[in-house]
């Protein structure tokens, strides 16, 4: 179960808005994670707190397929992103990196500040503060394989009985 | 049961009858990567301890180089170690190589019925010369170094049927920037384009690339073209083995249709901060600060040659500054034997060597606070080339040529 805070955003969050191309001259973690969301909201990287969840409108990670932005989210603590839809390769590197990533449309019902509980392997969201419970359809098992291993390199690496 | 173009390379590379919607694993024939993406990708190849599919990588730096500063020019470093610790045969260094993508269709690894991945989202450009090419993250990618193939879900295909030729110097840019505009950004997210008609035998390869590399802006996995005698043409003396030619089948099953009518477009310009704000060049008025000519999606030397014929004795107006960058060492080659680069340096234009400059706000032409750029690239995203209160609008090569003259954004004939 992951439980916390929103983090609410509109339509079309692409990833130059998540991590802009003038960072990606250095890929360590702490680096990305101090510029995450800088040109769309300069107070996300001060003030996000680990666990949160950035619940977003319709093809959330559209544009560049740069790994540095799922790595930039979950390196501020970004605990899940939940969207409307998702831009494809944004929504596998999501996966590769070990970031859960839920398709469902929610955004209307939450603000920022609220908090939410998501079952990943069941597909429910609850809103803490209304009670209202909403479903999605939940992972198929062997992304869920992924993701609980942290990553698509570690689950291969179990593959490979590294 | 008839196929498309997409579900025939896909069934072919995986050994499975694919159709749309499927999960398949394939092989694939190359993995690219740039010196953003690759040492990510690299980090991960490691913790796998394992030998990489040395023949099927190809690394190529763009992004950052030459290196505009030292945390750029460490991970182009990574690179080279990584290309020397494993004897990688495929690696274009700086003055060698140039855009990504420009230099994958150059040196031959792009060719009809392919299977190709790359770290960067323009690698649906080969899609061009009838390859299946997309973009993927740089875990994948280095899953890929290690086994040389990946996992695909099988994508529906929007049908594109053109028709018609293009008139003046209205191009594949204008076409796709209208498209584009018609379906938005994630109109075709999850799906591939596939064009057909008899409107594709009249737009050139070059034209055809420029359409199929911007199929990601619409959220398209990738955009093919079938392959004809242009495509022949091209490759003739450049592609690395043999290739075989994909066609769509009669029947085959397309989740919707569109319809263009070549003759029918007119110039068209993207407003920040989305590709899909396009509009009719006739109906704007936009001073501009900065024209830019370049990138995977208008660096080649055809663009260079439209731009040239625009700018020749003409200059660029005082209060503008234009910069120009071929997209490829090739491409630099040939403007310079064809003297392009001496009309753009007479005109008062900026002229570097091959890289992706300031297309993604990395080098070469970043934008001040409220400026504004023509620009021929493209994405046109908040900060995308710069501050982020700073603009690009997308469009061809003959608009930025004429924009960069009259110092608001303007077609040719209005010069």
């Amino acid at each position: 179960m992951l439980t916390g805070k929103v983090w609410k955003y509109g339509d079309h969050v692409n990833t130059d808005l998540i991590i802009p191309g003038r960072y990606l001259d250095n890929y360590d973690a702490n680096h990305l994670a101090a510029h995450a969301m800088e040109d769309i909201d300069p107070s996300f990287a001060s003030l996000v707190k680990c666990g949160d969840i950035i619940v977003a409108g319709r093809n959330f990670g559209c544009g560049s397929s740069r790994e540095q932005a799922p790595l930039a989210l979950k390196a501020s603590g970004v605990g899940a992103v939940v969207a409307t839809s998702v831009a494809r390769i944004f929504y596998r590197n999501c996966i590769n990196v070990g970031l859960p990533i839920i398709i469902c449309d929610i955004a209307d019902d939450l603000s920022t500040g609220d908090t939410i509980e998501i079952d990943l392997s069941v597909g429910e969201i609850y809103i803490n503060g209304t009670g209202k419970l909403i479903s999605f359809d939940p992972l198929p098992d062997f992304l869920l394989d992924i993701l609980e291993r942290g990553g698509l390199i570690a689950h291969m690496r179990t593959q490979i009985s590294l | 049961m008839s196929k498309t173009i997409s579900e025939k390379i896909l069934s072919a590379k995986s050994g499975v009858d694919a159709y749309a919607g499927q999960i398949i694993e394939a092989e694939i024939d190359y993995v690219m990567a740039n010196d953003v993406t690759a040492p990510l990708a690299f980090q991960e190849f490691e913790a796998l301890e394992c030998e990489p599919v040395r023949e099927k990588i190809v690394l190529i730096p763009d992004h950052f180089v030459p290196n505009k500063d030292i945390a750029s020019a460490e991970q182009a470093a990574l690179m080279r170690r990584f290309v020397q610790n494993w004897k990688l045969p495929n690696y274009f260094e700086v003055g060698r190589g140039g855009v990504c993508h420009q230099v994958m269709v150059d040196e031959g690894f792009a060719a009809p019925g392919r299977l190709i991945v790359g770290a960067d989202s323009h690698t649906c450009t080969y899609g061009g010369i009838n390859a299946f090419s997309t973009g993927i993250g740089s875990t994948e990618a280095a899953a890929c170094f290690a086994e040389g193939r990946l996992w695909f879900k099988v994508p529906e295909a929007i049908d594109v049927r053109l028709t018609g030729t293009f008139t003046k110097n209205v191009s594949g840019k204008d076409l796709i920037l209208k498209l584009i505009s018609d379906i938005g950004v994630d109109g075709a997210n999850y799906k591939a384009f596939e064009f057909s008609g008899m409107g594709v035998n009249n737009i050139p390869v070059h034209d055809r690339l420029t359409i199929s590399n911007m199929a990601i802006e619409a959220g398209g996995k990738t955009g093919i073209f079938p392959c004809d005698a242009a495509t022949d043409v091209h490759l003739k003396g450049r592609v690395r083995g043999k290739y075989t030619p994909v066609g769509a089948d009669k029947e085959a099953n397309y989740s919707s249709v569109l319809e263009y009518d070549l003759s029918e477009l007119d110039y068209m310009v993207a407003f920040p901060h989305l590709p899909s704000n396009g509009r009719l060049v006739s109906e704007v008025d936009v001073e501009i600060d900065q024209a830019f000519l370049g990138s995977c999606t208008n660096g080649r030397i055809e663009d260079l040659r439209v731009a040239a014929e625009i700018l020749r004795e003409k200059k660029v107006r005082d209060d503008v500054r234009m910069i120009v960058v071929p997209a490829s060492t090739e491409v630099y080659q040939q403007a310079l034997d064809e003297g392009l680069i001496s009309i753009f340096t007479k005109a008062g234009a900026f002229v570097s060597g091959p890289t992706c400059a300031a297309c993604l706000g990395g080098h070469m032409g970043v934008l001040a606070k409220g400026e504004k750029c023509v620009s021929s690239t493209n994405r046109n995203f908040i900060g995308r080339m710069g501050h982020q209160d700073s603009e690009v609008y997308l469009a061809g090569p003959a608009v930025v040529a004429a924009s960069a003259v009259a110092g608001k954004i303007v077609s040719p004939e209005v010069l």
